[in-house]
């Protein structure tokens, strides 16, 4: 290393970690301009809504689907002429499946966009990392599916349009028991998933309390395909039923795999069933299982039936759980803005908070005193390779 | 007794997907002392090839054994090109530069994160169904163990891949250029062994053989996505160390070993587990037997 | 003299950004400048065991994951107390600067042990295979802490603590951020470039060389990981207490991997290449929002053509800033 003779310092260092700060700065600022807050906005300035999602990483296809629920709803509501007269426009941003950038995500909306309300997450996890930044901003955040109470917890101003753990495990532990007459189940959840951990434990709970037993209790993380070796082991706990509170992407194979080592005990399940996926890759295999859900997709009720055409016809697929979600937290969000007659954080917030039995796709909406939705659960039982309403389970 | 049989076919048949990765780690790692990062997300690639394939050529709607063999080969071949490209794009330039181990680890990483955000965004986020290529049905039934014609086919395939490779690598002029390779880098190129086309020849015969498992993979187990590739790839690797890293034998024994292991820990202790015990198995090896199975301890000169 | 300048200039730069910087720049940006802050930390932690020891380190999220949640924890179950009580009698802003080391030094501590217990059985490995143990590692102690319920497990870990709702468990400070960050670089350049720093050199040169002239390699070797372990746990505390929230997504092998980067990238064997690196690849993915799916197809097409136009990292084994501090000991102009 003859030559050249780099100098050393210990604050030469730190003066080098000044200057990539500068540049990091420098290149972040290059977006300065296009923040938000030019001057009060004209009568016809859009009123932007911000959506942060896994766009893309592990749970992509999840934060995609809520998405496109919400792009939608929000089309259809510009379509009939907007909000407060004005149109509606939604910035989405991705944060990578990853916690901290949710938080990031969050407050690139808040602070660069300056939106007047925020929807997301899918993922409780990221909604935690992120609630903080809305309520610290006054701005109102609606998750359309973290399920973890905490959530809400968070501040006035964090609210959910969905189920809470506590809610849905209560309603299949109850279906188990009560209808199934189940007094053994076997538990298969997965356990990097915020969702289902909650799930599973306030099923544990509730089935226990309602007299239950649980037989065995087994895991399995997001993303695998191998579930034999769990199911060989509930298999020999001879259980009465498997609850797989997990999501569509692992159900189909689990059920696939269940029925290939002779299970042939019921698999009970909740919303994060909801997805053509589940039939596509469980086929013959789901049939007769039961999970529950907002809504029923052949339910009569013209909303739910005109819904689903037009998501079928415009992506090809019938709409999943996270579409609907989403799509009813955005007209939730309208609607609470109509109400308002204003955007300013603190009016939208209490307009939130008023909402009375919204008339949604995923059933009739109430936003209690916790923030949380009250609506009315279904069971639906997958038969002839559709989903088919089978019970309905009104709002405790 | 038949629960532990049960695991342990459930094992096997799944080890020996692993044994199938482990082997394109293991001789890359032979021939170029190099961790190819990227090796998880070429199964992948395999396994979406064959899914796309498998459509476009009809074999989607009228399953048949002729159907598989042949997206079998298709995602062999399409999987080798991907290999040999990412190999004289990706890191013949930093060999031909000496530029030490930790450069191409990285650009090994920036490969992988390439391949599955494009898998991302040309694929579909969204788990896909991989077609059935073989009507399912039970060919073997002993007491309560079934054995399915998809698991027969899978094992048999695993095994003629695994025969065919040594074959090549034992009997093969080809197959004895990459030992020489693997065994002295330097020394081979000096006895006027084509070092540059043996490492290639090395990174398709590995991403072929990935390919493959990505095949059997969706054969047995029908949900396929972009990141399908990154545990079982990180598996495979410990795979390949526990048989001894750069040892084909080793890669499979490796293979089928963790598929079992890891099989019977879910099934027996905990199913929290098992992700987990493949680092635990991989620690365990690394202190008490670090050069694997089947490997030779190496002396360092001074 | 001029170092103590240099060091009174550094603190009143520290304490101005902290007063004015929240008051120019709004959160989203002062969230970047406490990431960058982190990621700086954990690339020089990190290039104390890659690039100046030369062992090959690839699990070191494992590490501040530790720190992290030890960290948290502590503050959550034992420190919340304590601070409540120093609010009271003190004025809140004091308090918390008061009261801030203690759960930054407690994650670095217990990081630093956790890097003792990988350490000593992984060290005796060489190359690859250290890599390889340093990843299952990682792993492990990512997935340990996934079945601890006390600190969230699936569920992650928020700063609040259940019997002091009150007490704002969060600091963040950007100027306690960078001190402590600074202050970091500071000891660990310290330690590099001395003439005991030279060893860990040695060992990365010619690690059978240096046996045989007496240096205990093995020590040195578990010395610079149990040191980068602690600095790693103090930035996985620094990560947790301006977070707010904890996930052990955050600390998966990929966060491992990024960290890799910026050591290579910046070139193994120089500080400021690491802290170059940690700053502008953090602020990256930021910049590139705009991208929106392609965001990461570029950014590892960047990195792969990084990589292929200049393998030895951007600053290679040298340092960016011309000091004044010529011919220290251990300096690479020490004689040979």
């Amino acid at each position: 290393m003859a030559g050249r003779t780099p100098f050393h310092s210990s604050w030469a260092a730190a003066r080098a970690g000044l200057l990539g700060c500068g540049l990091a700065l420098l290149g972040l600022g290059s977006g300065c301009g296009q923040e938000g807050g030019e001057g009060p906005p004209g009568a016809r300035e859009p009123i932007r809504i911000g959506h942060f999602a896994s766009l893309t990483g592990d749970t992509a296809t999840f934060g995609q689907s809520t998405d496109r629920g919400i792009r939608m709803a929000i089309e259809e509501i510009n379509a009939r002429g907007g909000a407060l007269g004005r149109p509606l426009e939604l910035i989405s941003e991705d944060d990578r499946s990853i916690t901290e950038e949710a938080r990031t995500a969050a407050q690139k909306l808040l602070q660069r966009d300056q939106v007047t309300a925020l929807l997301g997450e899918v993922a409780s996890s990221r909604s935690l990392a992120a609630a903080p930044e809305a309520q610290r901003a006054g701005i109102p955040m609606i998750s359309p599916a973290s399920t973890n109470p905490k959530v809400t917890e968070v501040g006035s101003y964090v609210f959910r349009t969905c189920f809470i753990d506590p809610f849905q495990g209560a309603v299949m532990a109850r279906f188990a028991r009560e209808e199934l007459k189940a007094k053994r189940v076997a538990i298969l959840f997965d356990f990097k998933q915020d969702y289902s951990v909650g799930l599973a434990d306030f099923f544990r709970k509730t089935f226990t309390e309602l007299g239950g037993e649980i037989v065995a209790d087994e895991r399995y993380t997001s993303g695998d395909i191998e579930f034999r070796a769990q199911l060989t082991t509930i298999r020999a706990a001879s259980p009465d039923a498997v609850f797989v509170p997990g999501y569509y992407t692992e159900v189909g194979l689990i059920a696939k795999q269940a029925r290939e080592l002779g299970l042939t005990v019921p698999l009970l399940g909740g919303d994060g069933w909801d997805s053509a996926k589940t039939l596509e890759i469980g086929g013959s295999a789901v049939e007769g299982y039961y999970f529950s859900n907002h809504y029923a997709a052949d339910s009569d009720s013209p909303k739910v039936q005109d819904f689903v055409k037009r998501y079928r016809d415009k992506h090809g697929e019938a709409p999943d759980a996270m579409a609907a979600l989403g799509y009813d937290a955005a007209g939730i969000l309208a609607d609470a803005l109509v109400r308002a007659g204003d955007v300013q954080g603190a009016k939208l917030r209490d307009a939130i908070a008023a909402t009375r039995d919204y008339d949604g796709v995923t059933g009739k909406i109430s936003i209690d005193e916790n923030r949380n939705a009250r609506k009315d659960a279904v069971v639906l039982k997958i038969e002839g390779g559709r989903f088919r309403f089978y019970r309905s389970v009104p709002a405790s | 007794m038949e629960n532990f049989l049960q695991q342990l076919l459930n094992g096997v048949t799944w080890g020996g997907i692993y044994a199938l990765i482990a082997l394109g780690y293991t001789m890359v790692y032979g021939v170029l002392r190099l961790i190819n990062f990227a090796h998880g997300d070429v199964y992948m690639v395999g396994a979406m090839t064959g899914y796309y394939a498998a459509h476009a050529l009809g074999f989607a709607a009228q399953p048949s054994l002729a159907g598989l063999l042949v997206t079998l080969a298709a995602a062999m071949l399409a999987c080798g090109v991907l290999g040999a490209v990412i190999e004289r794009v990706a890191y013949r330039p930093l060999r031909l530069r000496g530029a030490g181990r930790l450069a191409p680890l990285i650009t090994a990483i920036g490969v992988s994160l390439l391949l599955e955000n494009a898998g991302q965004l040309v694929f579909g986020a969204d788990p896909k169904f991989f077609p059935a290529l073989l009507e399912s049905r039970e060919l073997v039934r002993v007491g309560g163990i079934a054995l399915s014609n998809v698991q027969a086919v899978v094992l048999v395939t695993t095994l003629a891949l695994m025969a065919t490779l040594e074959f090549v690598v034992m009997r093969t002029r080809f197959g004895r250029a990459i030992r020489a390779v693997s065994f002295d880098g330097q020394a081979a190129a000096l006895m006027g062994v084509p070092v540059d086309r043996v490492v290639m020849g090395t990174f398709v015969l590995g991403s072929a053989l990935a390919a493959a498992a990505g095949i059997l993979v969706g054969l047995s187990n029908p949900k396929i996505d972009p990141l399908m590739g990154i545990m079982p790839g990180i598996k495979a690797f410990v795979a390949a160390v526990l048989g001894g890293i750069g040892n084909i034998p080793g890669a499979m024994v490796g293979g089928l070993l963790l598929g079992v292991v890891e099989t019977l820990v879910s099934g027996y202790l905990s199913s929290t587990y098992r992700d987990a015990i493949a680092f635990v198995v991989l620690i365990a090896i690394l202190l008490y037997r670090p050069t694997g199975l089947f490997g030779t301890p190496q002396t360092e000169k001074v | 003299m001029r170092g103590r300048a240099l060091l009174l200039a550094g603190l009143v730069l520290l304490v101005a950004a902290d007063a004015l910087l929240p008051r120019v720049l709004n959160p989203y940006y002062l969230t970047i400048l406490s990431r960058i802050g982190v990621a700086v930390l954990a690339a020089v932690s990190l290039q104390l065991v890659n690039g100046f020891t030369g062992q090959f380190s690839i699990g070191h999220a494992g590490f501040m994951a530790v720190g992290a949640y030890v960290s948290a924890a502590a503050s959550v179950y034992l420190g919340a107390d304590g601070l409540a009580a120093l609010s009271g009698s003190l004025p809140a802003s004091l308090a918390r600067a008061l009261y801030f080391p203690l759960p930054l030094v407690a994650g670095g501590a217990a990081a630093a042990l956790a890097g003792l217990l990988v350490g000593i059985p992984a060290l005796r490995l060489r190359g690859d295979y250290l890599a390889i143990a340093t990843l299952g590692f990682g792993e492990i102690i990512r997935i340990a802490i996934l079945n601890v319920d006390l600190v969230g497990g699936a569920r992650g870990f928020s700063l609040a603590a259940p019997l002091h709702p009150e007490v704002d468990l969060r600091y963040e400070s950007l100027g306690a951020i960078y001190a402590v960050v600074a202050l970091s670089v500071a000891v660990i350049a310290r330690l590099v470039y001395s003439t005991g720093g030279l060893a860990f050199r040695a060992v990365r040169e010619d690690e059978t060389a240096a046996e045989s002239v007496g240096i205990a390699t093995t020590r040195v070797k578990v010395e610079a990981f149990v040191v980068s372990s602690f600095f790693a746990g103090v930035a996985g505390a620094l990560f947790a207490h301006s977070e707010g929230y904890v996930h052990t997504n955050s600390f998966s092998f990929l966060r491992s991997f990024e960290i890799v980067v910026f050591v290579v990238l910046g070139g193994l064997g120089s500080l400021s290449g690491a802290i170059l690196a940690a700053a502008v690849l953090t602020a990256a993915p930021e910049v590139l929002r705009g991208l929106g799916e392609w965001r990461m197809i570029l950014y590892s097409l960047l990195l792969i053509a990084a990589m292929l136009v200049r393998p030895q990292g951007i600053l290679g084994p040298r340092e960016l800033v011309p000091g004044f501090l010529r011919g220290r000991p251990g300096g690479p102009r020490a004689p040979a």
